[in-house]
């Protein structure tokens, strides 16, 4: 029951502050796998990469996921009730005086400030799964050695991906779930 | 207004909506102008904006909004669970399998190589995001800012959120917005 409120709870805080849709839920979840233990960050870029390759909104299976692994079914339930009320509350409020809102100077400043800080956010998530994905931090620690220091075939897979998504024009349109089924092809039959 | 008309639409958007944002708009167009003409597509882009803005996820600010325009509060509620139906049963039924193999070596081997997957699309939402986020040496300012301090320090994301809202606002008082 605790944990059921503590997850409406961090939820709630994710939905009300978390500006530019899905990915900017990321920095929170992070925060919050640091702050109650509830899961790992290996375990936050499985959950993203799921999140990506399933139907839906990303924050919202971000936050399905984030409370099935903390309470089953009932923290599911609960983390996306959590995600979802501020923002049912702010537009049916919004909903009133769309005009007036979005002709708003100070709105309209105060979101000029939002956005890059959203991206700052979002970037500084990021680092953290190349840590993980393309780093092995505890293996340099234990040998010193400092090629130990990096994973090379997840760099080869990393250069490769840049490549196919971002210059190779027909690919570039393609949808996530291939680039990340075929990731768990490359990773399961070279081992990573 | 029948609400579980528009609890079904919306339980369709969320199932045939991948990844959510921009992905969402066609299917929108489809359900809600085309079939029923709850709103029109110019409504649409003005919740689809306004979503944007706001805070929470894009798609459940759009599904509030146009259930909130069909059937008052009870149809911004109803539209708003509709969307985000399909992703609690389809993840629950989705980790509940994940959590009994993910001990399986091939398993944890195929999950190595999505993170590295997933590196690659952040950063791609990182870049598509600073074109529209960062206009101007202000904006820059603060982005970089942002993640040089959450990268070393251990504060929570909202205290940022809330100190650039007011830089937002006393950076364009002091017009150097758009310099």
């Amino acid at each position: 029951m605790m944990l059921c409120l503590r997850l409406f709870w961090e939820f709630f805080k994710t939905g009300l502050f978390a500006v530019g849709g899905g990915m900017a839920t990321l920095p929170f979840l992070y925060s919050m796998s640091d702050a109650t233990g509830w899961f790992t960050h290996a375990q936050l870029a499985d959950m993203i990469a799921v999140s990506e390759s399933t139907p839906g909104p990303i924050g919202v299976n971000m936050a399905t996921y984030v409370g099935f692994t903390a309470a089953g079914v009932p923290g599911a339930v609960v983390a996306t009730l959590g995600l979802i009320t501020p923002s049912v509350i702010i537009i049916l409020i919004i909903a009133r005086v769309l005009a007036a809102f979005r002709q708003n100077k100070y709105v309209d400043a105060a979101f000029y400030g939002l956005r890059p800080c959203s991206v700052g956010l979002i970037a500084a998530a990021g680092l953290l799964v190349v840590k993980i994905a393309l780093f092995d931090v505890d293996l340099y620690k234990q040998t010193g050695v400092l090629m130990n220091l990096f994973q090379w075939k997840a760099i080869a897979l990393a250069a490769v991906l840049i490549v196919l998504t971002r210059y190779v024009k027909p690919l570039k349109k393609l949808h996530p779930v291939f680039f990340i089924l075929g990731s768990a092809a490359v990773g399961a039959l070279f081992a990573f | 207004m029948n609400l579980f008309a528009l609890f079904i639409a919306f339980a369709k958007v969320g199932v045939m909506t991948f990844g959510g944002g921009y992905a969402m708009i066609p299917i929108l167009e489809r359900e809600i102008v085309d079939k029923h003409g709850w709103a029109s597509s110019e409504e649409l882009m003005d919740y689809y904006a306004v979503g944007q803005c706001t805070p929470g996820v894009i798609a459940v600010n759009t599904a509030t909004f146009i259930g909130q325009k069909c059937a008052g509060n009870i149809g911004g509620i109803v539209a708003t669970l509709g969307v985000v139906f399909p992703s609690l049963v389809i993840i629950c039924v989705i980790a509940g399998i994940l959590t009994n193999f993910a001990d399986i070596p091939a398993v944890k081997s195929a999950f190595a190589g999505i993170r590295v997957c997933v590196c690659v699309l952040i950063f791609n939402a990182v870049v598509k995001l600073w074109k529209s986020a960062v206009p101007d040496k202000g904006a820059l300012c603060l982005c970089l800012g942002v993640f040089v301090l959450s990268v070393f320090l251990d504060v929570s994301p909202v205290v940022y959120v809330v100190v650039c809202a007011a830089a937002g606002i006393l950076l364009t008082r002091l017009g150097v917005r758009g310099k």
